[in-house]
């Protein structure tokens, strides 16, 4: 088996008020894999995933990117490979147009030119937008700035894409479309979500989180199977769904 | 007094006035303007010849005079208090009906009303032609300090995010009742807009994380600014040049 | 406050806006070491609240509304440099986008409501709070009171560039006594608008402060309305406003004549026929018919005071209805 493209171990983190929030995280994802983090709120999801490229800085434990310590001083090559996708598109798209805003991430590491429009095309055509390129991000709709948002990261060329909550709040065809736009991606994938179909149409694979731990990994369909489990940390599946008889249209690539 | 609101300030088209370069047309419009607010107030043909000029300018860029009427009527609020001016000026007096006007008020109310107007004609023209991104790195390329210009960026795209939050703090509290009236019921709206500044500031720093999250190393990439032709100089600069020089034979003359 | 293109002439707008851009270099340069990356984005955000604050109309009276300006409240929020900077571009915006301010008048506006309103805020607050204990109480009472003098100052801005250079022909004296004398009241609202936005904030994240760091109140402090002192803060206001429209603003007239002399003296001779002549019914203050000079001048003074009022109180009751309409087209618009 190839060197893992991501690997936590023992991550521990607390807030300056100090609320601690990370107690010894620990796992590690094969390239290609497509995983989902599930868990409560408060459990500490969003937490991770930012240190997953340096913006936070833990006070315990380390955090490796396809052999690649996360490190002041690999922090810029971190970012280009670790591609993290906000909740919030808002706070992700912050330039005055969707082509400025695509063009950001690779102009900060030196792309220029026809190559750099190249990068804003190619990453917007594989989330279906380019219709939209020179049009102002918040003139979009949720759905629309969730994609661009996306794109902003494929641009980079990532190794690792990170999506935070990425179906809140959208209606059921912008969550299709979206959807259908992840799947579509060969890229390893790492999924925080609320949306347990969601995750088990998109991820063979899913982890637990609970109180800064990881307290389950395993297919997605035993997880969401598990009713002790799940209950004992706080997940509910929709009502009537039932993740044994859920055939996932798309098996996802091995 | 301010009623700025984040109407769609841009009309899309495709006529040359659209197509010149975004800092070109900023420094047209500054000549347009100071020719306008030039011009002695007595010299009455020489305003006609702006507006010749402004309309000129409009039509070029295929934008309707109902759409710049539509626009002056939006600025008409700040130029209302001119109105006062006939009835505090100095000076001699005309009588009109029951009424006793100063003959310098009227010419300062004329004054403030027919600059007011065709400067403002002449921004619409160009705010109509030009995004505001566009505008934006024109105003970079005309030596407006970076810090300026990215600060102006971030403010332009979260008004709408910060207006539509305050939008819905309001209507919470209408839905609730609440109908100010008087200053010490304000107090209410005060505390939502104290939330919304911790709200934007929380937005900024999680934006800071987003780019930091995208390489950014402090510096925003300069992105997009057209350079410009000689002949878009030229272009651009035809009819602003006729005003200002109608506007220096009206001052020398 | 938002002066409009060509109601002052273009050598006082050219020399304001050489005075603006040295004052605004001067604070760029000032904060290019502490200006760091990080708050670019958020002086960004703090520019876009500004201006919604702005667009947000507040109960004054009867149904009639004020707005905010937001010289006092950026300077305790951010800081005097920052907070020039946010108004700055916040009066760019606005003058290139929504027409409100002329393009050839920035520099009068920046200089007005950008330095005047910012800086002088910001000395009044460091000078109450240097002078009284460091608590929550006193920030939000002194910022109430730095938000009326910063006001009043930038309409004191407005009625000196006016003397230099105003075309509007009205006496300097009827300029300062309209201008100055709503602008005490209008700082009123100001006062108590800014010190309940800032206890909102105090209240919840007084790290994000400037002027609370600045004096070492780190911890959330509830600071309640205090009726009493609510009432002295208005009630001063409005005594202040008659003061200055009844015994100042008679006075006013004879050093911005001079200038007025001046200008026309050096050839802008378009602009000197303002000096006010007798014959208009408030011209200098004194109502005919009424014989005693003094008492004249006081009455007219409260006319003038009632009349100016009464039309900027109007002018706000329609641009908050025009506002309140067009906020609900945006909405139907979104």
């Amino acid at each position: 088996m190839s060197a893992p493209a991501l690997e936590v171990r023992g991550l521990e983190y607390a807030y300056p008020d100090g609320t601690q929030v990370l107690r010894g995280a620990d796992f590690h994802i094969h390239p290609g894999e497509r995983v989902a983090l599930l868990g409560p709120n408060g459990a500490g999801k969003t937490t991770l995933v930012l240190h997953l490229n340096g913006i936070l800085t833990p006070d315990g434990g380390d955090v490796t990117v396809a052999g690649l310590a996360v490190q002041p001083r690999t922090v810029k090559e971190i970012r280009r490979r670790v591609g993290i996708v906000f909740q919030d598109p808002d706070d992700q798209l912050f330039m005055t147009t969707v082509r400025q805003d695509v063009a950001f991430g690779p102009a900060n590491y030196g792309v220029t030119g026809e190559e750099l429009d190249r990068r804003v095309m190619g990453a917007l055509t594989a989330v279906g937008m380019a219709g939209v390129v020179d049009r102002p991000p918040h003139h979009l709709s949720l759905g629309e700035r969730r994609r661009v948002a996306v794109a902003t990261v494929l641009a980079m060329n990532p190794e690792i894409l990170v999506l935070d909550e990425p179906s809140s709040n959208m209606d059921p065809a912008s969550r299709r479309e979206l959807a259908d736009v992840l799947a579509g991606l060969e890229i390893t994938l790492l999924m925080i979500t609320h949306d347990l179909p969601y995750a088990l149409e998109l991820c063979p694979r899913a982890m637990i989180m609970n109180h800064g731990r990881i307290v389950a990994d395993g297919p997605t369909a035993a997880l969401l199977g598990d009713r002790e489990l799940m209950s004992a940390n706080r997940l509910e599946l929709p009502l009537g769904f039932d993740p044994s008889l859920a055939r996932p249209e798309r098996l996802p690539a091995p | 007094m301010s009623a700025g609101h984040a109407h769609a300030l841009y009309v899309h088209g495709d006529s040359r006035v659209h197509a010149l370069p975004a800092h070109v047309k900023l420094v047209a419009l500054l000549i347009v303007i100071v020719a306008v607010v030039a011009t002695p107030r007595e010299r009455v043909g020489v305003f006609a010849a702006h507006a010749v000029v402004i309309i000129a300018a409009a039509a070029c860029a295929h934008l309707s005079p109902r759409f710049i009427g539509g626009r002056l009527l939006i600025g008409a609020p700040f130029l209302a208090f001119a109105v006062l001016l006939p009835f505090v000026g100095g000076g001699d007096r005309v009588v009109v009906g029951a009424l006793s006007l100063s003959v310098g008020g009227l010419w300062g109310a004329w004054s403030v009303l027919v600059k007011g107007t065709l400067a403002l004609a002449a921004s619409v023209v160009v705010t109509a032609t030009t995004p505001v991104p566009a505008l934006l790195t024109g105003l970079g390329r005309l030596r407006v300090p970076v810090v300026i210009t990215e600060i102006a960026g971030f403010m332009v795209r979260y008004l709408e995010v910060i207006a539509g939050e305050m939008h819905r703090a309001k209507v919470a509290m209408a839905a609730r009742g609440y109908q100010p009236r008087w200053a010490w019921q304000g107090t209410a709206l005060a505390t939502s807009a104290g939330a919304l500044f911790i709200r934007s500031h929380e937005r900024g720093e999680r934006v800071y994380d987003a780019m930091l999250s995208r390489g950014y190393q402090g510096r925003l990439p300069q992105l997009g600014a057209t350079a410009a032709t000689r002949a878009d100089w030229a272009r651009a600069l035809a009819l602003p040049l006729c005003a200002a020089a109608a506007a220096a034979l009206a001052v020398i003359g | 406050m938002h002066i409009p293109d060509g109601f002052i002439n273009l050598a006082t707008s050219a020399g304001a806006g050489v005075t603006a851009a040295g004052g605004l270099g001067a604070v760029l340069h000032r904060v290019r070491t502490t200006l760091s990356e990080r708050q670019i984005p958020l002086a960004g955000l703090a520019a876009a609240f500004i201006f919604v604050v702005q667009m947000l109309n507040f109960p004054v009276a009867a149904g009639t509304s004020g707005h905010l300006l937001g010289g006092a409240l950026v300077a305790i929020l951010l800081g005097p440099w920052v907070g020039a900077i946010v108004i700055s571009v916040v009066l760019l915006l606005q003058a290139l986008l929504f027409a409100d301010g002329g393009i050839s008048a920035l520099g009068l506006n920046v200089v007005n409501m950008a330095l005047i309103g910012v800086f002088v805020a910001w000395l009044v607050f460091r000078l109450l709070t240097a002078l009284l204990p460091k608590t929550g109480a006193v920030l939000v009472g002194a910022a109430a009171v730095a938000s009326w003098v910063s006001v009043v100052a930038a309409s004191g801005g407005f009625v000196l560039e006016y003397a230099w250079g105003g075309t509007g022909n009205a006496p300097v004296s009827t300029v300062f006594a309209a201008m100055v004398g709503v602008h005490a009241l209008i700082g009123i609202g100001e006062g108590l608008i800014t010190a309940s936005v800032l206890a909102a904030v105090l209240a919840v994240r007084p790290d994000l402060v400037y002027g609370a760091r600045l004096l070492g109140v780190r911890r959330a402090v509830a600071v309640r309305a205090d009726r009493r002192a609510t009432a002295t803060f208005v009630l001063a206001g409005i005594a202040a406003a008659l003061l200055l429209v009844v015994v100042v603003a008679p006075h006013a007239s004879s050093a911005p004549d001079g200038l007025e002399r001046v200008a026309s003296d050096h050839g802008f001779a378009w602009t000197g026929q303002a000096s006010a002549a007798a014959g208009s019914p408030l011209a200098h203050y004194s109502v005919a018919g009424v014989p005693d000079a003094g008492v004249g001048t006081i009455l007219a003074g409260a006319i003038g005071l009632v009349l100016t009022f009464a039309v900027g109180a109007l002018v706000l009751h329609i641009s908050a209805r025009r506002g309140a309409s067009r906020s609900t087209d945006d909405a139907v618009h979104r």
